[in-house]
């Protein structure tokens, strides 16, 4: 655990469970003309008003993030996370020990699939079981965001500290990337990949889904990903102290560009116990916290890969500059409709272009060819990623 | 030194008469016929009827003479001879002993020692064999003792005699034929703290008096099944030794209490009690209670042995907080609740 990371008030105050809702209670129990004691929660959508009652979220306790303050869906599932709410809660009972333990280490017990106490509850021994980031390996995102949300500053709230903000954040990331390009000897691949199969599964899944659950082909993307450095373990892991250290699970690292300008790279934690639903909704997470500097320390833990991908905006390839002490940088550009020859035939399909940029030191062109392979391949069976 | 429960008992009560010529012991029967449970056999003709008194049968009187004795500079030893018989003298010991250190501005202090029988097992019915040092325990003033091996029997009297304060010291009649090795040099020893009887990572299990050896034979049963469980033996259940305790629990995040009293209201609710206010954070699973079954104890051999608290239903508490299944208590299929 990095000591130095601090969490905004804000955040912290939502960590106290709501056992039930007071603006739930109020509207059940109370005429309206009564309910002026509580510090009003200035809620516009009656869509955020009935999941905070669905999570049983305390609406005046939660910061709102949105226009002049509004408390938005995506507040209400941070707050009902953080408290381990009923989004991610499941309904086995936790210890108090454990609940203890999860805090103190990071460990979100959402996370925890099986409990091995009474009646199948999470118990400490449950949350000490979880692996946990290695302290030793360097750090260098987590300064990053040290020090951007140290206690005392409201990062969104003041201009010059926004300005502030930003200029650090290049600076940080200048010292990282120059870091990268000096120490780290890049070869870089690509190769085409049809998604025509992938976009097609994304489709007919999401038709029947709801628009909260609906997946990205993005989602796929990462879950290649991982499963392909899963594969490929030279380009799953660390190059510390001159030699290649792989890692026994992923954590994926995916950049994400920050408002106001800057890139971070916050981790998706053992990605590959995670599920393409459970991936996704990570991606939203983290990508959500990110946006609204909300970032946890859980979030921070030290990725053994990272995906950027440019998404719908971007160019058609991108040839990234390695996080150090990672290995391999994989890259995603637009998805674009291109000819494409296959069977002596000429169709248009949507296409996109992966690229990895590897450590000479850790693997070399073949490792990093069939890391590229394998995502194709995967990418032509999505319903079984 | 082979010897038995009783044995060391009546050692205790001889050193105690050598030592010091204040003490005295009194009671109903404890002279010429030696004691209801013959606990101070050969005592009254080896000290005489000064120092080893027959008194009438009637607790309020003669436990008030003691506590008079003792106001009066004496170390009077007060047997009753079940702690059921001990209710006819509660005022006494309650209302006197225990509140005049308080009630004379610490000016009077009541250095009486009562001892007295408690528990079943023994067939003796509703009459003679309840658990009621619990409710002593619960009285401020005073200090309540149960000694469940050898060593305390022989040693815990001489260390309450030592008190300025009233001391009650609970004897289990199923323990009094017990047998084993005692030191030759056995003598007093500390009322202060609880003792770990055994040590283990698992799981608390806490006792004290005629539990104690179920609780380690469950121990043992349990070991073979790979749960390794620690063995507190509370001694003194008042004050209760809680560092002891909560230093147990803090390593094994989970405890049982085995209490021969009833639930309700008793030690082991106390303990729950004091295990949830200090030691909340490192539990693992709710505590675990073993109790006598909430009836007058039945005078029926088989009856007895169901309402009491047994192995099998030990081991099935501890399989409950560890989550296991318990897969039978008695031959009797176990429905824990286990995922």
């Amino acid at each position: 655990m990095t000591p130095a990371l601090a969490v905004p008030t804000a955040v912290v105050d939502l960590l106290v469970p709501a056992p039930l809702s007071a603006a739930a209670v109020a509207d059940r129990a109370v005429p309206t003309a009564l309910v002026v004691v509580a510090r009003q929660p200035l809620v516009t959508s009656p869509l955020v008003r009935h999941l905070a009652e669905q999570h049983d979220i305390d609406l005046t306790r939660v910061a709102g993030t949105g226009t002049g303050g509004a408390i938005t869906r995506h507040d209400v599932e941070n707050a009902s996370r953080l408290a381990g709410g009923p989004l991610h809660r499941t309904n086995r009972p936790t210890s108090p020990r454990a609940r203890r333990l999860a805090t103190q280490l990071g460990v979100d017990l959402a996370r925890i699939e099986h409990g091995s106490g009474p009646k199948g509850s999470i118990i400490g021994a449950d949350v000490l079981a979880r692996p946990r980031p290695d302290s030793k390996t360097p750090r260098p995102l987590q300064e990053v965001f040290a020090s951007d949300l140290s206690p005392g500053r409201d990062p969104l709230r003041s201009a010059d500290a926004a300005t502030a903000r930003t200029a650090n954040m290049r600076r940080r990331t200048a010292a990282l990337m120059a870091r990268s390009k000096r120490e780290i000897p890049h070869y870089f691949l690509s190769t085409e990949i049809d998604m025509s199969e992938a976009i097609g599964w994304v489709r007919d899944t999401n038709a029947t889904r709801f628009v909260t659950e609906r997946l990205l082909a993005a989602a796929l993307l990462l879950r290649a990903v991982v499963i392909a450095a899963l594969e490929v373990p030279e380009t799953n892991g660390h190059w510390v102290d001159d030699e290649f250290r792989p890692a026994s699970g992923v954590h994926l690292g995916v950049a994400v560009s920050m408002r106001g300008g800057g890139l971070i790279a916050p981790c998706i934690a053992d990605a590959h116990t995670r599920s393409l639903d459970e991936l996704m909704s990570a991606l939203r997470d983290v990508v959500g916290r990110v946006r609204t500097g909300r970032l946890r320390s859980g979030d921070l833990v030290d990725p053994t890969i990272t995906v950027t991908n440019l998404g719908d905006q971007g160019a058609t390839a991108v040839f990234g500059v390695i996080y150090p002490p990672q290995v391999a940088l994989a890259g995603f550009g637009k998805i674009v409709e291109r000819p494409w020859a296959e069977h002596g035939l000429l169709g248009v399909r949507p296409i996109v272009v992966a690229t990895v940029s590897a450590d000479h030191r850790a693997s070399d062109g073949q490792s990093g060819s069939r890391f590229l392979n394998r995502i194709d391949t995967h990418l032509q069976a999505p319903e079984k990623l | 030194m082979k010897t038995t429960y009783r044995e060391a008992l009546r050692a205790g009560l001889r050193d105690a008469l050598l030592r010091d010529e204040r003490v005295f012991l009194m009671g109903e029967d404890v002279g010429a016929y030696g004691g209801c449970f013959a606990v101070s056999l050969g005592l009254f003709e080896e000290f005489g009827p000064e120092r080893v008194r027959d008194t009438p049968l009637s607790e309020s009187a003669f436990v008030g003479a003691g506590i008079g004795a003792a106001i009066g500079g004496m170390r009077p030893i007060v047997e009753l001879m079940t702690v059921n018989f001990s209710l006819l003298a509660l005022d006494q010991i309650v209302n006197n002993a225990a509140t005049l250190l308080h009630m004379s501005g610490g000016q009077c202090h009541v250095p009486v020692v009562i001892r007295t029988t408690t528990g079943a097992g023994r067939q003796l019915a509703a009459q003679h064999s309840h658990s009621f040092e619990g409710w002593y325990a619960h009285i401020p003033g005073l200090r309540v003792l149960a000694p469940a091996t050898l060593e305390d029997a022989r040693g815990m009297l001489w260390t309450a005699l030592q008190s300025p304060d009233p001391v009650m010291i609970f004897e289990h009649g199923a323990l009094l034929g017990m047998d084993g090795e005692l030191a030759d040099d056995a003598g007093a020893v500390e009322i202060d703290h609880a003792a770990i009887r055994r040590s283990g990572t698992d799981v608390t299990l806490i006792t004290y008096g005629g539990t104690l050896h179920k609780t380690l034979a469950a121990a043992e049963a349990l070991a073979a099944e790979g749960v390794s469980a620690e063995v507190i033996d509370l001694r003194t259940l008042r004050p209760l030794d809680d560092a002891t305790i909560m230093e147990s629990v803090g390593r094994t995040h989970r405890a049982v209490i085995v209490d021969e009293g009833w639930r309700s209201g008793s030690v082991s609710a106390e303990i729950s009690a004091r295990i949830m206010e200090q030691a909340f954070y490192e539990l693992d699973a709710p505590v675990g209670r073993v109790c006598t079954a909430e009836i007058p104890i039945p005078y029926a051999k088989q009856l007895e042995e169901a309402a009491l608290p047994q192995v099998p239903a030990i081991m099935a508490a501890v399989h409950d907080v560890l989550g296991r299944m318990s897969t039978s208590v008695d031959g009797v299929p176990v429905l824990a609740e286990t995922h």
